[in-house]
Parts: C-alpha cells; structure tokens; sequence
C-alpha cells in the first residue's frame, strides 16, 4: 500500500464563518451552548428597553460601553427634522432610549445628529462593522453587516440584555450554507434581484439554522452596497446570517471610515482579514448554486419574499400548484387582491417607497435617479425617497439627486426606517398596493390592509413613473 | 424565569404555514416601553377590525378554542422580526407552548428565554395533532419536557427534540445571565488578550 503521508499535519480546512467563530470561543461548557464574544452591539430604540429595564431590576451595569452603539431609527418620523414627534408612545420609547444611554454610558447618535440613520447603514458607513467581526443587534436585518466577512446576527430583547450585561451570549454552533453564484448579473439584475432569487428558489425557511456565505463570480462583482442588499435578505431565507468574504473592494470601503483603524492598527487589521476567506476545499453542510443567467429583474406578489416572478411572469395560477402550497397561495391573493395569472406588468400601483436597510444607500439611490431623470411619477402614485442616513442624505444632495427626485416628482424626506415596517406615520392605506425596495412583503407590514410588492431601487422607480411594473431592461434612460 | 417541566391543557389550531411576528404582534403595538400586557393584541390585525371590533370567525376566539394554553400552527412560525414581543404576547395572551414541524430561529431561541416551549414535531404528527384538536371537543394535549414527549389521551404520542441544555434550563426556570457569569473569569481573560480597539475609543473627527 502507498505510503499516503501523516494527514493529521495538514491544517484543517476552514470556512469563513468557522475561523470568526473560533476566534469568538470564550469559554466551551460540557452540556452546555458554546459562550460566544460579541465585538459590537447596536442598539435602536424599539427592542432595548426591556433590556436596560432588566439591568436595572438585577443592578447589573453595560459591560462594554464602548463596544455598544445607539440610535433612533425604527419610530421616527421622517419629516424634517424638529417637528415635533405626535405620537406619544413612540415619542416615551425614543426618550428611554437617550436617558438609557446616558444613565450607562453608550453611544447614541440621536434624532439630532449629523450621522443618525438605520442602525444598518450607520455601522458601516462609520467604519463600525468591520471584518472578522462578530456583531448582534435586537434586529433581525443585522445579518446585512456579513457582507463585511463579519458574523452578525439579529437577536431578541433577553439577548440584547444578555449581551449588555456580559458582552457574551451563548449559541448553539449554526450549520453552513454556501450559495455559490456561477456567472454575471445581466444589466438591469441587481442584488436585490439576486436576493430574491435565491429566495425564491430555497423558499423562506430555506437557510433555517443555517449560517450562508454567498460565493461566486457575482457575488465577488457586487459592491459593497450591493453585498449588504444581498446579505441584509439572508434572514428571509431563515438564515441565522450571511456573509461575503472581504477582498480588496471591502478594505477600500472601511479605509478612512470614522471609527476605523488607522496606522499602524490598519495594516495589521488589513493582514488579518486577508486571512479569513474560506479555505479552499473546505466542507459546507448544505452547498446550493444559482446560476446568474437565469436571474432577472424579480416583483414579490405574495404575502411573504419567496413569493415572487419575474418582471415578465405572471401571478401563479392556483390551479397548478402542488395541493400544500394550494391554500397558502389563496390565501396570499386574497390578500393582495391579485387574479392568478394576471401578468406582473399589468399591476398598477399606488404607493412607491424606495427607502428601508435593504436600499436606502448613496447607490440605491443613485440607481434609482438614473431612472427617473427626465421622467414624471405617474399621476395616481404617491412615491417616496427616504435616504437610509443623514450621511446619504448629505451625499446624494451633493450629487443633486434630490433635485432629480424632487423634478420627477417623489418626496425627498429625513432618514429613517420609514414605510418599511410603518411603525412611524409613513404608511400604507388598507387596499393601497407599493412599489417596495424594502425587505418584506407579510401582511399589514407597511400599513394594515397594505399590498406590498418588493423589487429593486431603479424597479421602484420605473413603477412609479409608469404607474405599474415594467420591466426595467426595456427603459429609456434619458 | 418560571420552570417548564409538564403542561397539559387544550390545543387550538391554527392552520398557516409561514406564520410571521409581524401577525403575531403587529409593529403598531411594538412602542411599548413594557415586557407585559401584549396578550391582548396578539395576532390584532387577524382578530380585530380597523375600528378594533373584534372580527368574526378567528379561530381563538371560537368558544370552543377559549382557554387553550397551547398553540399548533403550519411550518416556519415566527419567521421574519426579531420582536420578542411575539413570544411576550402569545404567553401573556395564555400559551405555554407551540407547536410546529419548525420554527425560524430567532423565534426559537426568544422563547426559551421566556419559559415558553417551542414543540417541532414531524409534519405528519403535527397534521394529526392539528385533525384531532378539530375534530374531537376539548382536545388536550401534555406537553413532558422531562421525557421530551408529546400525548394525550386517545392514545397518541411523539417525542421532540430539544438541545439538551437549552432544555436543562427550562425545566430549572434558570437565568441565561447568571450562567454565562459563571465564566467572569473566562470573559475577563478573552477581554485582556483582545482590547477595545483604539479606534472605539477616539475616532476620526
């Protein structure tokens, strides 16, 4: 028999998530979930106060201040800023977040501030989310910060506790998933569009406990923003998180970054991170790959994100749906008060919202002014800009978008969540339908009766302009 | 936390598949400052008109489902928001437990921080669970975390899996915190090898 050499030399091959994951073991319990170290812990007004409430109950303090940052977000209206807040309760809960904030010591980047914004766009763009982090928030679009090659997940209030009180939490190890994307996204197809793709074809319970790295030639194209649309939908599929690898275009968006390395702590930072793309031929537990060609721009017409058709589709005929998925599908266009087999082009809308931690950045919004430059929003659409931070806000204006916008004929409003889950007064009207570039489609999710279609920036826009969906490969750019 | 070791009591069904938080406590409810009293807005838009009548024909507020302490719906429940609120108010509201051939993970790991059982069974025992609390008046159900089983009185029985600490923690009513600081000393030697970065403390003007 050949010698075949002492394997156990060999370092074993490891994935992304693996290597973040062990560099976070704290301590190993027999019996016990495995105690993870949290690097960063973002914190927004909606999901914490029960926490710092259960703080105060056991006389417990934050542990790491410093590595835990605030700010307002989910229940903030987006009129300009200084009109005062009408709605007392979400006026109480936003005050109890500025006076835990200063009661222990964190960071809150409040209404006021320069660089207030969703809680998912501010991280990055401060050079925050870094890496090779590990990083949780009491949200579940958290998993938008993998698109760093970080592992960042959304979390519950008692976790958003936990973590304020010992940095820690403990987890039961996730599974791995990669997605790996073979070829290029046609013009027109972006991550928002390969997001729902892949959603569609795993279903919404596709990624449940699993932890997903998104790989390929597509993914490897994608910017920065592109990568957290991409990854900020993990948590559709049920992923715990997703992830992209860093590479040079993540190095180039951190660098210079408010809160980032500098110096010397850069190139070591820098030579650290090369380090951390998965090993070549190590093992995934569930391996799914998507072919880029088939992709196109995609509308949801359902109640959930995997419900969903090309932009040349049709609503799916009842009739020829397996018997499980029969009554699901029912009860989903009872809902939107959609006809099986009406054509997805023949949808006419009413509301438009291009805004949300999904496509709220400079990018996002420069797709969709191209779009609507030169155009009018039809005249039965209500279309609404709302830029992801007062950064954005600040960049686009100084490229003139809101001009653009503004000319076209779309509101042009302060940051924030927004329409997307309708917590604020931005919301839809019972039978109203929307052009979305958020996140999610349930029922009620923008407003109660609201019939939410989600689809691309420069889809949103087109939409409004038209007044129904079309597909954006046949536009006329001007 | 309280203790979960058995619990018996009646099954209401409630047949959706893809359940999301967003139905179980709608965003409206979400400004509360409280851990309590989210019981009476639970699955509001489903039960409730717009002018906060109560609507015909949900199926928790049939007479025959009143007092029912635990829940069996389709696959993926919880899926979407992270809210725990959905699992405040579904116990504050009287469940103990639900039901489900699977559960979104966030969902999963809120409620066992608040004593409350999530129960995945196959999708054949959950459809039968599901016919039975239908067809038979005052179905009920046990719920034995200490043998991780599931019976009632007709006959049937299934088992559930559970992480075996997770489970440890539910039946002693133990809190997540307090165990996790048992490692201080752990914690506080990861800290002293990996410090705040410089840049947390001063960053760029």
């Amino acid at each position: 028999m050949p010698f075949r050499g002492p394997i156990y030399m060999m370092p074993a091959k490891k994935t992304l998530f693996e290597k973040i994951w062990e560099a976070h073991l704290v301590a190993q319990p027999s019996g016990r979930s495995p105690i993870v170290y949290i690097d960063l812990h973002l914190v927004h007004e909606v999901t914490s106060p029960q926490a710092f409430d259960g703080l105060r109950a056991a006389g417990r303090k934050v542990r790491q201040p410093s590595r835990t940052v605030a700010t307002v977000d989910h229940n903030i209206p987006t009129e300009p800023r200084g009109t005062p807040i009408t709605d007392l309760i979400a006026a109480k809960q936003i005050a109890a977040l500025q006076a835990n904030c200063k009661e222990f010591g964190v960071l809150l980047f409040d209404m006021d501030s320069p660089e207030q914004g969703i809680v998912h766009v501010i991280g990055p763009e401060l050079g925050l989310t870094r890496p090779g982090m590990t990083i949780v928030c009491g949200d579940s679009h958290t998993s938008t910060h993998g698109a760093f090659g970080a592992l960042a997940f959304g979390i519950g209030t008692s976790e958003v506790e936990h973590v304020l009180a010992t940095q820690c939490l403990a987890q039961q190890t996730p599974k791995t998933m990669k997605v790996d994307v073979r070829g290029r996204l046609a013009e027109g197809v972006t991550a928002k569009d390969l997001a729902l793709g892949i959603i569609g074809q795993i279903g919404t319970d596709g990624a449940t406990g699993h932890v997903i790295e998104y790989a390929g030639e597509a993914v490897r194209a994608l910017s920065m923003e592109g990568r957290m649309t991409l990854c900020n939908m993990s948590i559709e599929a049920g992923a715990r998180a997703g992830m992209v690898a860093p590479d040079e275009i993540t190095f180039a968006y951190v660098k210079g970054k408010r809160f980032a390395p500098r110096d010397g702590e850069w190139d070591k930072a820098v030579e650290y991170w090369r380090s951390l793309p998965t090993d070549e031929g190590a093992a995934f537990d569930k391996v799914v790959e998507i072919d880029a060609a088939q992709l196109c721009p995609f509308v949801t017409w359902g109640t959930n994100p995997g419900m969903v058709a090309p932009v040349t589709g049709r609503v799916p005929d009842v009739g020829s749906l397996k018997e499980s998925d029969r009554r699901s599908t029912e009860l989903a266009l009872q809902y939107m008060g959609l006809e099986p087999g009406k054509r997805i082009e023949d949808i006419g809308i009413d509301r438009v919202f291009i805004g949300s931690c999904t496509n709220s950045r400079l990018e996002d919004l420069r797709a969709a002014a191209r779009v609507a430059k030169g155009h009018h929003v039809n005249t039965n659409v209500r279309a609404m800009v709302v830029p992801g931070s007062q950064t954005v806000k600040r960049a686009a204006e100084q490229e003139g978008l809101h001009r653009i916008f503004l000319d076209a004929g779309f509101e042009w409003r302060e940051s924030g969540c927004s329409m997307c889950l309708g917590m604020n007064p931005d919301i839809l009207q019972p039978g109203e339908r929307c052009a979305s570039t958020s996140n999610r489609n349930f029922e009620g999710r923008q407003g109660r009766g609201g019939r939410t279609h989600l689809v691309s920036p420069m889809m949103a826009a087109a939409a409004a302009i038209a007044g129904h969906f079309t597909d954006i490969r046949n536009w006329k750019f001007q | 936390m309280n203790p979960f070791r058995t619990h018996r009591g009646r099954l209401a069904p409630l047949d959706r598949v893809n359940v999301d938080t967003d139905q179980i406590i709608p965003k409206q409810f979400l400004k509360r400052i409280e851990r309590t009293g989210f019981g009476q807005f639970l699955f509001y838009d489903w039960r409730f008109d717009t002018g906060g009548k109560r609507s015909a024909g949900f199926v928790l507020d049939e007479p025959r489902y009143q007092g029912a302490s635990i829940l069996i719906a389709g696959k993926n429940f919880g899926c979407g928001s992270s809210r725990e609120h959905a699992v405040w108010a579904l116990a504050d509201f009287g469940f103990r437990a639900v039901i489900s051939s699977s559960f979104a993970d966030i969902f999963a790991n809120n409620s066992t921080k608040n004593g409350f059982l999530a129960v995945r069974l196959s999708e054949a025992e959950a459809a039968e669970l599901m016919r039975r609390s239908r067809e038979c008046d005052d179905y009920q159900l046990t719920i034995d975390l200490e043998r991780c089983e599931v019976r009632d009185d007709q006959g049937f029985r299934a088992q559930f899996p559970i992480d075996e600490f997770v489970r440890h923690c539910l039946l002693n009513g133990l809190d997540d915190i307090g165990l996790t600081l048992q490692h201080e000393a752990e914690i506080a030697a990861y800290e002293a090898l990996h410090p705040v970065p410089q840049a947390l403390h001063s960053p760029r003007a």
